[in-house]
């Protein structure tokens, strides 16, 4: 069948095309020695003029996680991490800016590269992006219109510093430090990040926007966000990132944490296209995230939308936690595979209190020599009456080495909650394909059509802005198959 | 128990095939009874279930039962009863240990260790065996828990066909974890239905590997009713192309009991086809759990796999286990499982009571539509017959 090996040379040619964003900037770097130890917790604390309490609580995440082993339970393979071996701080030189004009024009030009000109982007788009380059932060605009509305949105270490009290309150409480390997790595060592805290009512008056970096080899990034929306509050926000090509791998382990009070709405999205690693499977990030949201008012919500198609290896299980009356959970999930990479991802719904209703629905694509799994959980606690959950879980294969797999756990204690759940396997269908052959389309943009058409009930979920850049991103995974 | 002392009530080295017991038997000191620790016993805690309980040899009792028509094979305490058996010639005995399998976990290790006996039942190309029933009757009476450790193997030469109806009952407290050995030649077909209706103080862990050879056919109906805690796990692995199979299975539990279905279809082979309906009834306090993996590698191109699991809450305490998995190497496939998870559906029973149908009734009604798509492919009218009555005992003993 010419038709499939077109497809399959096509997929081949996608890594051809080289990682468009893959070049490095020299901005000069203050690294911390390389290792952890209790000493580093310290300097990364003192560093950013932390109090005690919050060093306090770095030391004992970091006590619970020299006690604990990485996780061997995903689908996912690589060499053993050295974590002796990775800088824990990495800070540019310059202190923070205060406003554009004190921004390293070189660091701008990166920017530009990319194509997420801040100003131009911020201006135009009408959002705030607090752009985070390797540990801190270096931008953040539109402060002011955020202010004026009561909303806060800084940087996590401004956010110590500025509003101790609130940080304190909520830090920890969704993913507290020990949670898992990663987070609690992460509560030890957490550089920056994001902070965003909506008062009660208020609706935030612009989608929120966060561009993570990774630049500085050999530092493991570990970044901490932490949204809180008061009763009735609501706010979007956006996270997207790109990286620049190198070959050592790099780990990023995130948290965040998200919490949403009485009728307060979340709505994260994220688009991940950080390096992959090339056709051979060298480098590529390492993303183990730990992300999670916790809808404790009542009618509270939380929607989770990702386009995953970068890093070597993710792993990354956005959830929330439904413990107010009536409250919503979403998950909209695309994750593409390509070459070596590994993708081992999906939601966890816990259903604690009456009348919560869940969505999940996950469409997984693997192409080339990758693994795409989607493990997920729903559970109904004795609770949680009138329960509700749809869960649609659908895989794309494109070529015949790749593996595609749905690892699904449903559990209900509950008589009266309805759970329901399908998930399909299945490649382009010829059928599908020779359609739009025979009106004219090239075997490239057919795939691309009905690629797009498999992920539109997760795309349609994204912002506007970012529903653009993520169809363009699926286009660039398609990209070199003309000819 | 811990792992050291599980077979302390035990003399294996006077059994007959003392290599292979003791190979088993070390792997199964080594890791102990599963808990939920183990991923593939992520649900069912065996460890728990048999936590307090000296496991000792099934002595030779007798067990009354009334015995069903025509072609019969009846065991007692896992010891073939010639007495009460109606043989055919090609039905032989597992002679003196079974071989060790490096297949399965520490339940499988445990048969390998104890298995003194089992039915060989061997078709010979094209032989048509007709309807057999395969009667296991248990007793516990005394201190120990006998643990009845049976190996049976089923081989069909290519073309033959089998219906085999097992029925597992007892008294008392026991432990019963039979292996099965199926290898089904090409075109042969084997319909292999099974009761399992324990005692109720019972363990019953069943373990079924099936080897299914090109255009071959394994047709299965697993009805768990009874035991306190039961697994029925199936192997199923389609090696030749244009083979199918079927693994059907149908809970009903109440009280305490813990019932769990577990499956693993491998196709190896392209142009195969799997179909799964399970269905589980749980009322009381009891716990179902379903486990089902559909694998598909490589070579296995134009698979059609399908799997269906579904549930009925009736009672509040009730709760259902479900993970259904998919784990897919190939790209021109057609695979999907679907779940779902409710109580009886108020509207369904308005509709019948207000036309005139006592509550209970409706009820049965219901839950007898419910479990009609996993009989589906029960054809055979002896098997039905088991089946039904079952079912109809298990609703009029109270769900």
């Amino acid at each position: 069948m010419p038709a499939v090996n077109e497809t399959i040379e096509t997929v081949d040619r996608i890594s051809g095309g080289g990682y468009k964003f893959g070049f490095e900037t020299n901005i000069e770097m203050e690294f911390a020695p390389k290792g952890l130890n209790e000493d580093i917790v310290r300097l990364i604390s003192a560093k950013k003029g932390e109090p005690e309490w919050l060093l306090e609580w770095r030391l004992k995440a970091y006590r619970a996680w020299l006690s604990m082993e990485d996780p061997a339970w995903a689908r996912i393979h690589h060499p053993r991490i050295d974590y002796q071996d990775l800088h824990y701080y990495a800070a540019p030189k310059k202190p923070a800016p205060k406003s554009l004009d004190e921004v390293d024009p070189e660091l701008l030009a990166m920017y530009e590269k990319l194509g997420i000109p801040l100003n131009e982007r911020a201006a135009l788009a009408g959002i705030a992006v607090d752009a985070v380059f390797d540990s801190v932060s270096v931008a953040t605009t539109f402060r002011d219109t955020l202010a004026k509305a009561g909303v806060i949105f800084c940087s996590i270490s401004e956010a110590v510093r500025e509003h101790p009290e609130l940080v304190r309150k909520y830090l920890g409480s969704v993913v507290p430090a020990g949670d898992n390997y990663y987070a609690a790595l992460n509560s030890a060592v957490f550089s920056d990040g994001s902070f965003v805290f909506v008062p009660k009512g208020v609706r935030c008056p612009m989608e929120l926007s966060t561009y993570f970096r990774i630049n500085a080899r050999n530092t493991g990034q570990f970044e901490r966000t932490l949204i809180v929306a008061e009763a009735g509050a609501s706010v979007s926000y956006l996270e997207g990132c790109t990286a620049p090509m190198r070959d050592e791998n790099q780990l990023h382990a995130a948290v965040v944490e998200l919490v949403a009070l009485d009728e307060a709405t979340i709505k994260y999205s994220t688009v991940q296209n950080w390096y992959p690693g090339d056709a051979e499977g060298r480098g590529g990030i390492y993303n183990f995230v730990t992300k999670r949201g916790a809808c404790r008012g009542r009618n509270s919500k939380i929607s989770w939308t990702q386009v995953e198609t970068g890093s070597a290896i993710t792993w990354k299980y956005p959830s929330c936690i439904l413990q107010g009356e009536g409250a919503t959970g979403e998950f909209y999930s695309v994750a593409v595979t390509n070459n070596f990479q590994q993708a081992d991802t999906g939601t966890k719904m816990i259903h604690l209190a009456p009348n919560t209703t869940s969505t999940i629905v996950s469409k997984g694509i693997s192409a080339g020599r990758s693994n795409n799994t989607y493990r997920g959980l729903v559970r109904i606690m004795p609770r949680a009456m009138n329960a509700r959950n749809f869960t649609q879980c659908d895989s794309l294969l494109i070529g015949d080495r790749c593996g595609a797999h749905t690892v699904p756990y449903i559990e209900s204690r509950n008589r009266t909650a309805k759970v329901e759940h399908e998930a399909t396997t299945s490649k382009i269908a010829d059928d599908q394909l020779f359609y739009c052959r025979a009106r004219g389309l090239s075997e490239e943009d057919a795939v691309g059509l009905l690629v797009n058409g498999f992920c539109r009930d997760v795309l349609k979920e994204l912002p506007m802005e970012f529903a653009v850049e993520a169809q363009k991103l699926l286009a660039v995974s398609l990209e070199g198959s003309v000819g | 128990m811990s792992g050291t002392d599980l077979l302390d009530g035990f003399d294996l080295a006077a059994l007959p095939g003392a290599s292979a017991r003791e190979a088993a038997s070390a792997r199964l000191r080594a890791g102990g009874w599963p808990t939920r620790r183990d991923e593939a016993w992520h649900y069912t805690d065996l460890a728990a279930g048999l936590r307090g309980f000296a496991l000792g040899p099934a002595p030779a009792v007798e067990v009354a039962a009334e015995l069903p028509e025509g072609q019969r094979v009846v065991f007692v305490n896992g010891r073939f009863d010639a007495a009460r058996s109606t043989a055919p010639d090609w039905v032989g005995r597992l002679g003196g240990a079974a071989a060790d399998t490096a297949r399965g976990g520490v339940v499988v290790a445990l048969n390998t260790a104890l298995a003194e006996d089992g039915v060989a039942i061997t078709l010979a190309p094209g032989q048509q065996g007709g309807t057999l029933f395969l009667v296991t009757l248990a007793a516990g009476r005394g201190e120990t828990m006998p643990a009845i450790a049976p190996r049976h193997r089923i081989a069909l030469g290519a073309g033959a066909t089998l219906t085999l109806i097992e029925t597992a009952r007892g008294e008392g407290s026991y432990l019963h974890a039979p292996v099965f050995e199926v290898e089904l030649g090409e075109g042969a077909r084997l319909n292999h239905y099974r009761l399992q209706d324990e005692s109720g103080e019972a363990v019953h862990v069943a373990t079924i590997f099936a080897e299914i050879a090109g255009g071959a056919g394994y047709e299965s109906f697993t009805l768990n009713r009874g035991a306190r805690l039961s697994r029925n796990e199936t192997h199923a692995r389609l090696t030749g192309p244009a083979a199918d199979v079927h693994l059907n299975a149908a809970q009903l539990l109440n009280g305490t009991q813990h019932g769990d279905v577990t499956t693993v279809v491998r196709h190896d082979a392209p142009d195969c086809a799997s179909r799964q309906t399970v269905k589980s009834v749980l009322a009381g306090a009891a716990r179902g759990v379903f486990q089902g993996r559909i694998e598909v590698d490589r070579i296995a191109q134009k698979t059609d796999g399908y799997q269906m699991n579904q549930a009925l809450l009736l009672s509040d305490e009730a709760e259902i286990d479900s993970k259904p998995e998919l784990e897919i190497f190939a790209d021109d496939v057609k695979c999907s499982h679907g779940a779902t998870i409710g109580a009886l559906d108020p509207e369904q029973l308005f509709y019948l009571r207000s036309r005139g149908v006592p509550a209970a009734e409706a009820k049965s009604i219901l839950i007898r539509a419910f479990l009609d798509e996993a009989l589906e492919p029960v054809t055979d009218e002896a098997a039905r017959a088991v089946f039904e009555a079952a079912i109809g005992a298990w609703w009029r003993e109270g769900a």
